[in-house]
């Protein structure tokens, strides 16, 4: 059912269709298999537009950064990839974003099976009020019925994924919230992981953590990239090029740059995006 | 660089870079220009400032190179800037390459002038070559000051003739020492002169080279000449 629809793709196609945002791609088309292909994507705060037409692809089992000044519109974007923005009334989004061909804009989704698909971790870590073990398997039940041992061996799996069962293995029943930030933040990681998402959106998740957690939470973003697709985030320009395969540059809701990482922190195409990761924005 | 950072600090510390850069070069020129000097008038005084100086060529290069590295760890820098630090950290180590040529110059002459032994070896090849390569390194370095593509390309062509006269220079060469074995000894050392002469030209063509990477992003190290003259006008 997951079975790729396209996997071919020309970012420079969209280009010469896309009207007013003109990506650049630094010389090579992006052709690889995508786990998410944004088209023509408007996105509306009511009657202010966050996002403007925005066309982008999502490549699987590599990670993609989204960087830009406050208000660009970055994570707003991230919102709209497993439609969060849903739950505020008033926000709306046009266009496509087609989840392995589907195109999940579409009216008559389901959700919550959507957002198990695609999970995500936010800004400040939220675990539940209930045990370590109860935060993973919280969600898990919702999905699947699993037997005891199946569901103590899920949860195992889910922390040993984010690095956490070491640290965690003799305190499953303590609450969540006993746990440090770094740690917490693990653990939101291993509820995500644990329904077994292909996609994984990242909100800043070290912007409330110290250099240790921070560097815990990328190292694990390195691992997860092999079996996931993952979408981050981040103020910090130098975690994107330190974590991510791909970084766009989003400036007032408009995607400037999208292209390989190296090539946007030594060579980037744009103007707009060098004076931004130069630190020459004003 | 136009623009300016937030920080101006940053500002500062990558245009306290690129002029003590340009101060190295300035130096590393002078060094060339004197040992010429010492060579053409054969004078052992010439010589022996030359030898001096080279403390303070290296002194320089361990500073930059030490600055270089504060700035990465300070700024992380990116895209041009990143490309600024890393061209100016390999510039100045072909400077002091080059100055370490013009104090072999130095070296070799005072050789030559104190085994006295008389010679009737041509040596214009070695003065019009000499004089290239200081005008070579020059223009590379106002290449570098101004972020002039098509200049440093036009380094890298003219660095082809200073190739072309120590060819000549050595055709030459081995045709004395054929002819009088006696020339042998003094003409290692012409050679060895010449040669020096020679890596000074490649050196002010390597940092011609680095303007086109810091403005244009591209590395035409090892390209043909075609390919990097289109980069320079891109």
């Amino acid at each position: 059912m997951m079975a790729n629809m396209k996997t071919m793709f020309d970012l420079n196609q969209i280009d010469s269709q896309g009207g007013s945002v003109n990506v650049a791609t630094n010389g090579q088309p992006i052709a690889a298999k995508n786990a998410i292909e944004v088209r023509d994507l408007n996105f509306f705060y009511g009657s202010f537009q966050g996002l403007k037409n925005i066309n982008l692809d999502i490549e699987e089992g590599k990670v993609t950064a989204f960087i830009g000044p406050s208000g660009c519109g970055k994570s707003t974007l991230l919102r709209t990839l497993n439609r969060m923005y849903d739950l505020y009334p008033g926000q709306r989004a046009e266009g496509e974003i087609n989840f392995y061909g589907q195109n999940i804009l579409e009216p008559g989704q389901d959700l919550n099976l959507l957002r198990s698909r695609i999970g995500m971790v936010f800004q400040k870590p939220t675990p539940f009020p209930m045990s370590i073990y109860e935060n993973i398997a919280f969600g898990v039940r919702l999905y699947e019925k699993l037997s005891r041992s199946e569901m103590d061996e899920r949860v195992e799996w889910a922390l040993n994924k984010a690095a956490l069962w070491n640290e965690a293995k003799d305190k499953l029943n303590q609450s969540g919230l006993s746990l440090s930030g770094g740690q917490q933040q693990r653990l939101c990681i291993a509820r995500g992981v644990a329904v077994k998402p292909s996609v994984i959106l990242l909100d800043e998740p070290t912007s409330a953590l110290d250099p240790i957690s921070t560097g815990k939470i990328e190292e694990l973003i390195n691992e997860l990239k092999h079996e996931y697709t993952i979408a981050i985030v981040t103020h910090n320009m130098q975690q994107a090029a330190r974590v991510s395969d791909y970084t766009a540059y989003m400036y007032l809701g408009s995607l400037i740059e999208y292209g390989k990482t190296d090539e946007i922190f030594i060579k980037p195409q744009r103007k707009e995006t060098e004076d931004y990761i130069t630190g020459r924005f004003g | 660089m136009p623009d300016k950072h937030l920080s101006s600090q940053f500002d500062a510390d990558l245009n306290s870079l690129s002029s003590r850069l340009l101060e190295m070069g300035g130096l590393v020129e002078s060094q060339i220009s004197t040992a010429m000097r010492a060579f053409t008038q054969m004078d052992l005084e010439t010589c022996n400032v030359v030898i001096q100086n080279e403390k303070l060529v290296n002194d320089l290069e361990v500073q930059i190179d030490s600055a270089c590295t504060e700035l990465i760890a300070r700024r992380q820098p990116t895209a041009r800037d990143l490309r600024l630090v890393m061209a100016v950290s390999k510039a100045i180590t072909n400077l002091e390459r080059a100055g370490d040529e013009a104090e072999r110059v130095a070296k070799r002459t005072k050789r030559l002038i104190e085994a006295g032994a008389p010679h009737n070896i041509n040596v214009a090849e070695i003065r019009l070559s000499g004089q290239m390569a200081i005008s070579l390194l020059r223009r590379s370095l106002d290449a570098f000051a101004r972020l002039d593509t098509i200049a440093a390309a036009a380094v890298v062509e003219e660095d082809r003739q200073i190739d072309e006269e120590f060819r000549a220079f050595v055709r030459k060469l081995i045709s004395y020492m054929m002819e009088d074995p006696h020339t042998i000894t003094t003409g290692l050392d012409m050679l060895t002169i010449a040669k020096a002469i020679e890596r000074i030209g490649d050196h002010a063509k390597n940092i011609a080279e680095f303007v086109i990477y810091i403005a244009k992003g591209s590395d035409v190290r090892h390209i043909p000449h075609e390919d990097l003259v289109r980069e320079a006008n891109k």
